[in-house]
């Protein structure tokens, strides 16, 4: 398996880790994977308010953009500003130091609606 | 691609198919005193000979500056063009093209444009150049708008000595609701450092100036930069490229983003255009950059080649999200200013900058010593300059039009009163500056 099974997943190819009432966001190592080579990551700024479904930013690969959608809905506290000098972490490690925003959650069960890591796996497999 | 009108068949197939009975229907909604109705009151055809003569004799109204001696800038100015400029420009492959959209099949202009980005890069001392805009005014609201989404902040701060048009631009921007405008109500030909720094505030995304300004003064950029980074807000500087030729690069003031109107290299004054928007960047910036970019790569075999790069920020790859409106630049233009710079080399631009400053130093003091002209101020000036006139200066000037000089600009001064804005180029000579002093201390 290359999604760990210590957080969920979203159809949008996101990833949640939630401890406390803090849920960090990533996107998945498939994700990474298909857009290719990251070279920028356009993220918001802590404060500002995201919206499930809605979308917080833009990860730019040689390839290709994309937007980025929010998994849950809730306050920005931190934003993983070293992904702008070096958006290649995101490649690198999508699930580890490629983390880009942590949000205070607005409804905590939201996160009850994301898939497992098993169910992402075979969503990816599905196409 | 051929024109091919439709049959009479075909319309009536079309309009049934929208369900309207006549081609009227369609422009319903338009009110009725908008909508010609009859003919045009044309005059009776004309024979070919007849028909260009006309034409001809209505073209000869106008008075072209090649034709006169110019003393006018405020924005366009009458430099030397070398012939070359004109070879190069006129070769089909670049005078037909339009901006590369097959990157691949576009090498010659694709390094036209990157070797312009690059004489731009060195003029002004930036990181990184785009391929061009349509023109100084548009480049610098541009700027404004690049600085709003920079820093998330929506108010810019600008310099009332920027030239009017300018300013004018940005506030047509401004009434869309994109941006606020704060201006600088400025006297004394200069920016004040300290009446800036009184309007910017936590939500300033730019302090935007002009050096040489609207009056040829030039400005204290170090002071006015402290202005902004103060405020956390970018410093967009606005330049004459002739006079980076001796000027210190505005980089070196902590410029974030420079702009200018290109015209003076090696595109003609041409009833008031085509211009070109020089604009520059720091490389930090580049994915807020708007416009086009070139970049430099080498192919499979390790040849140079040319690309476009980085054009997920433009309109034809994504419009919603593109940086700009203005996916298009003014190609033909800067391939204009590329080969200008090719053909007078770096100490060839230092040397038409220096001429031209003496020589507009040489004409104000020729001009103040008649006695009919005075200086509303002493600032430093580069190679344009503004004297009040004791008559009219609107008569004045027309005076002189008929004796065939164009006697500057007049513009209205912030004080009140009228001022004239003259420019001396490297092509005025001694003796024009000499004949016009003289005819004009006559008047």
């Amino acid at each position: 398996m290359t999604h760990p099974n210590d957080r969920v997943y979203s159809e949008a190819h996101e990833w949640v880790v939630v401890e406390g009432d803090i849920a960090t966001v990533g996107i998945s190592h498939f994700a990474q994977d298909q857009l290719g080579e990251v070279v920028y990551v356009d993220l918001p700024s802590a404060g500002d308010a995201l919206v499930a479904g809605e979308t917080f930013g833009e990860i730019e690969s040689v390839k290709s953009v994309s937007e980025l959608y929010a998994p849950v809905s809730g306050e920005i506290v931190e934003v993983n500003d070293a992904l702008g000098d070096s958006p290649e972490t995101v490649n690198a490690s999508p699930h580890g130091d490629g983390w880009m925003v942590k949000i205070r959650l607005g409804d905590a069960t939201q996160v009850d609606g994301l898939m497992s890591a098993e169910d992402y796996d075979e969503f990816v497999a599905q196409g | 691609m051929r024109y091919i009108p439709i049959t009479c068949a075909q319309r009536e197939h079309m309009l049934a198919t929208v369900g309207v009975t006549g081609i009227g229907e369609l422009f319903a909604d338009v009110p009725a005193q908008a909508v010609l109705q009859g003919l045009l009151d044309l005059p009776e055809p004309l024979s070919e000979v007849d028909l260009v003569r006309h034409v001809r004799g209505l073209a000869n109204q106008n008075v072209p500056a090649t034709e006169l001696v110019s003393f006018a800038g405020a924005g366009m100015y009458d430099h030397h063009i070398p012939s070359v400029v004109d070879h190069i420009l006129r070769r089909p492959e670049f005078f037909t093209a339009y901006t590369p959209y097959q990157p691949e099949v576009s090498q010659g202009t694709l390094q036209g444009i990157y070797e312009y980005q690059s004489m731009v890069c060195e003029l002004t001392g930036m990181d990184v150049a785009n391929a061009s805009m349509y023109d100084g005014a548009t480049a610098f609201v541009e700027a404004a708008l690049m600085a709003c989404r920079i820093t998330r902040r929506s108010r810019v701060v600008v310099s009332g000595t920027v030239h009017p048009e300018w300013i004018e631009t940005l506030e047509t921007y401004a009434a869309s609701g994109l941006l606020e405008v704060v201006g600088d109500e400025c006297t004394g030909g200069l920016s004040d450092a300290s009446s800036l720094a009184s309007l910017v505030d936590d939500r300033t995304a730019a302090v935007l100036v002009a050096s040489p300004n609207f009056v040829g003064n030039i400005e204290d950029l170090a002071a006015i930069g402290a202005v902004a980074r103060a405020a956390g807000a970018l410093f967009v500087v606005a330049s004459n490229p002739i006079m980076l030729g001796v000027l210190e690069p505005p980089s070196t003031f902590g410029a974030d983003i420079v702009v200018g109107e290109g015209q003076p290299l090696g595109s003609p004054m041409s009833l008031g255009g085509p211009g070109l928007g020089l604009f520059a960047c720091r490389e930090s910036h580049v994915r807020q950059m708007p416009g086009r970019l070139v970049g430099r790569t080498v192919d499979i075999d390790g040849n140079h080649a040319f690309v476009l790069t980085l054009s997920t920020r433009e309109q034809h790859i994504r419009r919603e999200k593109a940086t700009s409106n203005i996916c298009s630049n003014h190609a033909l233009n800067a391939l204009a200013a590329g080969a200008y710079l090719c053909a007078v080399g770096a100490e060839g631009l230092v040397g038409i900058a220096r001429s031209c400053v003496a020589k507009a130093h040489y004409l104000r003091d020729a001009l103040l010593s008649t006695g009919r002209f005075s200086a509303p101020w002493g600032t430093p000036f580069g190679y344009e300059f503004a004297l009040a006139y004791e008559g009219d200066a609107s008569e004045m000037h027309d005076e002189m039009l008929a004796r065939g000089y164009l006697a500057g600009v007049v513009v209205e001064a912030p004080e009140g009163g009228d001022l004239v804005v003259f420019a001396v180029t490297e092509k005025r000579t001694r003796g024009e500056i000499d004949a016009f002093v003289k005819e004009v201390a006559s008047l």
